[in-house]
């Protein structure tokens, strides 16, 4: 090549190749644990969850834990709702939630939370800040912290959108026994609110049926309701949290835990009309289907009213009301009495739950 | 064979030059084929069978079986 | 009235409890009604009407539930067509675990085929056409009840001109099987409940004949609790007053001509074809298949299934319940080897099958 030649040639610029700076979408690279990895933690994560434990970022977080802290309650749940945005929530509020109530379901009080999350390539970037957001403020209702996390990035297809696991830590105090194992003859049983509405909520949303309604999801942290409610009645002995499978299948999961029979009365039920009405068009029935802000009250029946007005001054508990009654008999049977006097066994849920149209 | 509940017509258009109707059962609204109802009209009731109309309710009959029937059943409590 | 406070009366339970005390003081000698609809089995056990009646009356449930009586060799063409590539099987949520002769739709799902629930047949004709790279296939089946709209889509899919749209033709009708059950030799059955949503599409006009003809009342009847004891009601006044004939309970949804318009759009796409009828064999003239200006949308004849060869559970007493002849509780399997979590048989599937509907709501005595 001539000096000539090379006088001819124009600059542009620097033709040094810069990478793309991925703001957008989630990329493999993201997964890495190097850069990226760092900048989509700082600039998703951290930004919305700060806190102390997670500013050490160390491997794991340090806790010191208060005394009389014998008794403590670990949870786990991984969830991969789709979709991931439904009226009423997302994703990110279920996780933060379904954990909270968990471990608020042994009588703990929730105080950390651990996250992963498992992301497709291509996942928006801004759907995460909107998933992260919503954990913020649900652990800010709780007051919980997300006190350490992980992220992965996985190739295309390998999973639907996001997947997010949050494991939950709380403390039992000491003189606390609260389990499926407790319930005794004579227990009135209690359900803090209206059935079905998380079920419709997502089924909805994913528009394979085609209807529309108002219908909204109730998951919401039940933990402050809780604490309060076993402030005001602590002889408690069962709390269960209907989630999938409905009420039916935690009460037949109680019923065997404890060596019972549960008789529930269909006229007492709390069931929104409209979702009474979703069901009945689809051939669902609301005792099956999954609640994200409902809990199970077990305790003795001479408490129950005490119990229903304590979960009645909490806004998830308005509804709440006493349905029915624990006896020795047939132990692990669950029955349904109808409004017209008869009696039918309420199964657990055998397997997926399906529109018909017989 | 039969799961067919009963709807409210909110308002009717065509679609694909088929006479469709948006239903309201209770709270949930869902599109609905009439096209075996041409005579049906908003404010009526229908029974909807997978997404299908299938007749005209008739208010009137239903209030009057159980109209006979509370007669009936109040007549039967006081022999009995 | 803008809400539905005029249907409600129809599960009242003053009302309810009023008409089965109507019953108990009519009844003098014990009666054997079937109800043929799946439908009202499934309330029957719901509302735990059953316990309301008096012990002189006997349920029968009768095969009114297509997902049980649908043929083996078409659900098994169901499954080979869902396994192929580039198909999308779409079906009402019923028929995804009712079992074929090896596998069920949904193995098929978890292997990799593509099967969506849709509520309504016309919701596949939406997929077909958002999906026009796909071949598009709904399972059709149903009663009279579902024909009018599995008769819609292939009317729309034409009307679009959809290339990738057929359905597999599974619809069954009713009065072939209430003759077929009726002049069985070992039938027992003297009062009838005739399917309420069938009658809506169909009216009653086909059953004077039938009653007369086997000197057995029938009444059409509805599906709310106070429907279903109206309906007991009135076949057990007949059988009491030695009465044949055809009563309708279910005025306010059913007519005698039943709608003309359906009946029509029934006709102009579906033809009455023999039908076999799972676990009780060939009922001539009782399915509807497809006239041959619409042979284009048939899948048995757009997909080349090949020789279906089926395999029935040799334990599965299926045919015997259906056709009212036993009941679940007399079968060996019934809620040790075969329960909904592992069905041997179709009627332990659907919901209302005679036998999930058993084993879900009328087990408590046991």
């Amino acid at each position: 090549m001539t000096t000539q030649n090379l006088e001819n040639l124009t600059m542009q610029g620097p033709i040094c190749p810069l990478p793309h700076h991925h703001t957008e979408t989630v990329v493999i690279g993201h997964g890495s644990g190097g850069k990226m990895t760092q900048d989509l933690i700082h600039h998703s994560f951290f930004s919305r969850l700060g806190n102390a434990y997670l500013a050490e970022a160390n491997d794991a977080a340090r806790i010191i834990l208060p005394k009389g802290s014998e008794q403590v309650a670990i949870s786990t749940d991984s969830h991969v709702v789709s979709p991931i945005f439904f009226p009423g929530g997302d994703i990110g509020r279920l996780a933060v939630c379904g954990t909270v109530n968990d471990v608020a379901m042994l009588g703990a009080q929730p105080k950390y939370l651990t996250a992963g999350f498992i992301l497709e390539e291509g996942f928006p970037i801004a759907s995460l800040d909107a998933i992260i957001d919503s954990m913020a403020e649900a652990c800010q209702e709780a007051s919980v912290q997300i006190v350490a996390g992980d992220t992965k990035v996985v190739e295309k297809n390998s999973v639907d959108q996001i997947f997010i696991n949050t494991a939950g830590f709380g403390v039992i105090q000491k003189d606390r026994k609260i389990g499926g194992q407790f319930a005794q003859p004579g227990d009135a049983v209690l359900i803090s609110g209206t059935l079905g509405d998380h079920g419709i909520a997502v089924m909805e949303a994913r528009g394979d049926l085609g209807f529309e309604s108002q219908i909204q999801s109730d998951v919401a942290p039940l933990n402050h309701m809780i604490e309060d409610l076993l402030n005001a009645v602590p002889e408690v002995h069962v709390l269960r949290d209907p989630t999938r499978g409905g009420l039916a299948t935690s009460l037949n999961e109680i019923a065997c835990q404890s060596k019972v029979s549960i008789v529930i009365e269909e006229d007492t039920i709390p069931v929104k009309p409209n979702v009474q009405t979703a069901c009945e068009m689809l051939g669902f029935d609301p005792l099956y289907l999954a609640n994200e802000g409902k809990v199970i009250v077990i305790c003795p029946a001479h408490f129950a009213e005490k119990a229903i007005n304590s979960l009645h001054a909490s806004p998830y508990g308005i509804q709440a009301m006493r349905i029915g009654e624990i006896f020795a008999d047939n132990p692990g049977r669950v029955l349904l009495k109808t409004q017209y006097g008869s009696t039918r066994i309420l199964d657990m849920l055998a397997n997926e739950i399906l529109p018909r149209i017989c | 064979m039969c799961l067919g509940i009963p709807g409210k017509i909110i308002s009717i258009y065509e679609e694909q030059s088929t006479k469709m109707a948006k239903v309201d059962f209770g709270g949930v609204t869902r599109e609905v084929c009439i096209e075996v109802i041409p005579e049906a009209k908003p404010g009526d009731w229908t029974i909807i069978h997978a997404g299908f109309a299938l007749n005209i309710l008739d208010e009137a009959e239903a209030l009057e079986t159980l109209e006979i029937l509370s007669e009936m059943a109040a007549f039967t409590e006081e022999e009995g | 009235m803008s809400s539905k406070d005029f249907l409600k009366g129809f599960r009242d339970a003053k009302l309810v409890k009023r008409v089965a005390g109507e019953i108990r003081h009519r009844v003098s000698q014990p009666w054997s009604i079937m109800e043929i609809c799946g439908g009202q089995t499934h309330a029957i056990m719901q509302y735990g009407l059953d316990q309301l009646l008096p012990e002189e009356i006997e349920l029968i449930h009768g095969p009114g539930c297509p997902v049980c009586v649908t043929p083996l060799e078409l659900i098994d063409q169901a499954l080979w067509i869902a396994s192929q590539p580039n198909v999308i099987l779409t079906s009402f949520g019923d028929m995804l675990r009712v079992p074929g002769s090896t596998s069920d739709l949904f193995s098929v799902r978890a292997a990799g085929g593509q099967i969506r629930v849709v509520y309504s047949p016309l919701d596949s004709v939406k997929i077909a056409k958002d999906n026009p790279q796909q071949e598009v296939v709904f399972f059709a089946i149903g009663f009279e009840t579902t024909a009018p709209a599995n008769a819609m889509a292939v009317v729309q899919a034409q009307k679009l001109g959809l290339e990738n749209f057929s359905i597999l033709p599974a619809n069954v009708l009713v009065p072939p099987a209430m003759h077929t059950i009726l002049s069985s030799p070992n039938n027992r059955i003297q009062g009838f409940l005739a399917a309420g949503h069938v009658c809506a599409v169909m009216g009653y006009w086909e059953y004077p004949t039938i009653a007369e003809k086997y000197q057995t009342p029938i009444v059409v009847t509805g599906f709310e609790p106070l429907d279903l004891l109206q309906g007991i009601l009135s076949t057990v006044e007949m059988l009491e007053d030695g009465r044949v004939g055809v009563e309708n309970a279910y005025p306010r949804v059913v007519g005698f001509e039943g709608n003309r318009a359906a009946q029509g759009l029934i006709n102009q796409v579906f033809k009455p074809v023999d039908r076999k009828w799972r676990g009780i064999g060939v009922i001539p003239e009782s399915g509807l298949g497809l006239r041959n200006v619409y042979q284009d949308f048939d899948a048995t004849e757009r997909f080349q299934t090949g020789e279906i060869r089926t395999q029935e559970s040799e334990i599965c007493i299926a045919g015997e319940v259906l056709q009212g002849l036993k009941k679940p509780a007399d079968c060996p399997a019934f809620g040790t080897l075969c329960t909904p979590n592992s069905p041997l048989g179709a009627p332990m599937v659907s919901s209302e099958g005679a036998c999930a509907a058993y084993y879900r709501y009328g087990r408590k005595n046991q």
